[in-house]
């Protein structure tokens, strides 16, 4: 077996596991550093891809961002784990058939006929071509305008989550529109009734 | 040697996995939420693939911007699932049952 062929198959066989793994652990802790696991592994098949810049991006933002956003909520909440996992194992039956029907359809049209597809046609990129070069010149000239707009999902991104999780008073001066349409001249303006007084 | 489909049927692996996730852990948000990570990395696995064996860069451009998504994605996912707790206390999905539906 081939060096490359031996890496593909030892690093699919920790994604699968990890990734199996996730769906059913106890813990959502534990599923959480699974993904973890399956993060690390899922980027040594990019690396082995030639997808370097991919690959550490991978690492950088998940494992780096979004995981441990994960793990900071997972212990935030206290949750009743007995009763998240009642009728765990009912669900399996209907569940594997789904999954076994998916892979053998895909399987199906990615294998079969197309078994060693572009079998030899990729030329190895040379050690001096840099994948990162090359990624950063399409994103910056043909994908800017898209590029751009990723930024503005991040923005909304950040923006939703703050305002979804603030906590406290709004320090603003707003006003509710539905009790401002309701209200009443006698509401606004008191009109009292005073004795004349004498001029001296 | 390697060849796109076995690229290809590791990426539909783990798109299996992940469905079963869902199906299994349908009373925990937490991890259907996980799941839909993994859903994501497997078609990213397929683009990368693709990018690859087809010897053009767009495919990996595009998993760029999925993942920036993804991580929006999941910020917001995260915030809406604290509001929930701080609300009702709970994460159950059988207690969310305010809509009647």
């Amino acid at each position: 077996m081939e060096f490359k062929t031996f890496v593909f198959y030892f690093f699919s066989a920790i994604l699968v596991f990890a990734g199996l793994r996730v769906i059913t652990s106890r813990n959502p802790v534990h599923a959480a550093l699974f993904l973890v696991l399956a993060f690390f592994s899922a980027s040594g098949v990019w690396m082995l891809l030639q997808a370097e810049f991919l690959a550490i991006a991978l690492i950088l933002i998940y494992v780096g961002a979004v995981m441990v956003l994960f793990l900071f909520v997972v212990m935030m909440l206290d949750i009743n784990l007995d009763r998240l996992r009642e009728g765990f194992w009912s669900y399996l039956p209907l569940g594997s058939i789904i999954a076994l029907l998916m892979v053998a359809e895909m399987a199906l049209i990615l294998g079969g006929n197309y078994l060693g597809l572009l079998e030899s046609s990729v030329p190895q990129a040379s050690a001096e071509a840099s994948n990162v070069k090359a990624i950063g010149r399409l994103i910056f000239t043909q994908y800017v305008y898209p590029f751009e707009l990723a930024s503005v999902i991040l923005l909304v991104g950040i923006v939703a989550a703050v305002a979804l999780t603030q906590r406290g008073k709004r320090k603003n001066k707003s006003v509710n529109p539905s009790q401002q349409v309701f209200v009443k001249a006698a509401d606004r303006l008191r009109v009292l009734q005073m004795p004349a007084e004498k001029r001296d | 040697m390697l060849t796109l489909s076995h690229f290809l049927i590791l990426g539909a692996i783990m798109f299996a996995i992940s469905v079963v996730g869902i199906f299994l852990n349908r009373k925990n948000l937490i991890i259907i939420l996980m799941s839909i990570e993994l859903m994501l990395l497997a078609v990213n696995m397929n683009f990368i693939a693709f990018s690859h064996f087809m010897q053009d860069l767009a495919g990996q451009v595009f998993v760029f911007f999925i993942l920036t998504v993804a991580a929006a994605e999941a910020a917001i996912g995260l915030a809406i699932l604290v509001v929930l707790f701080r609300n009702l206390k709970t994460i159950h999905v059988d207690d969310l049952d305010s809509l009647k539906g």
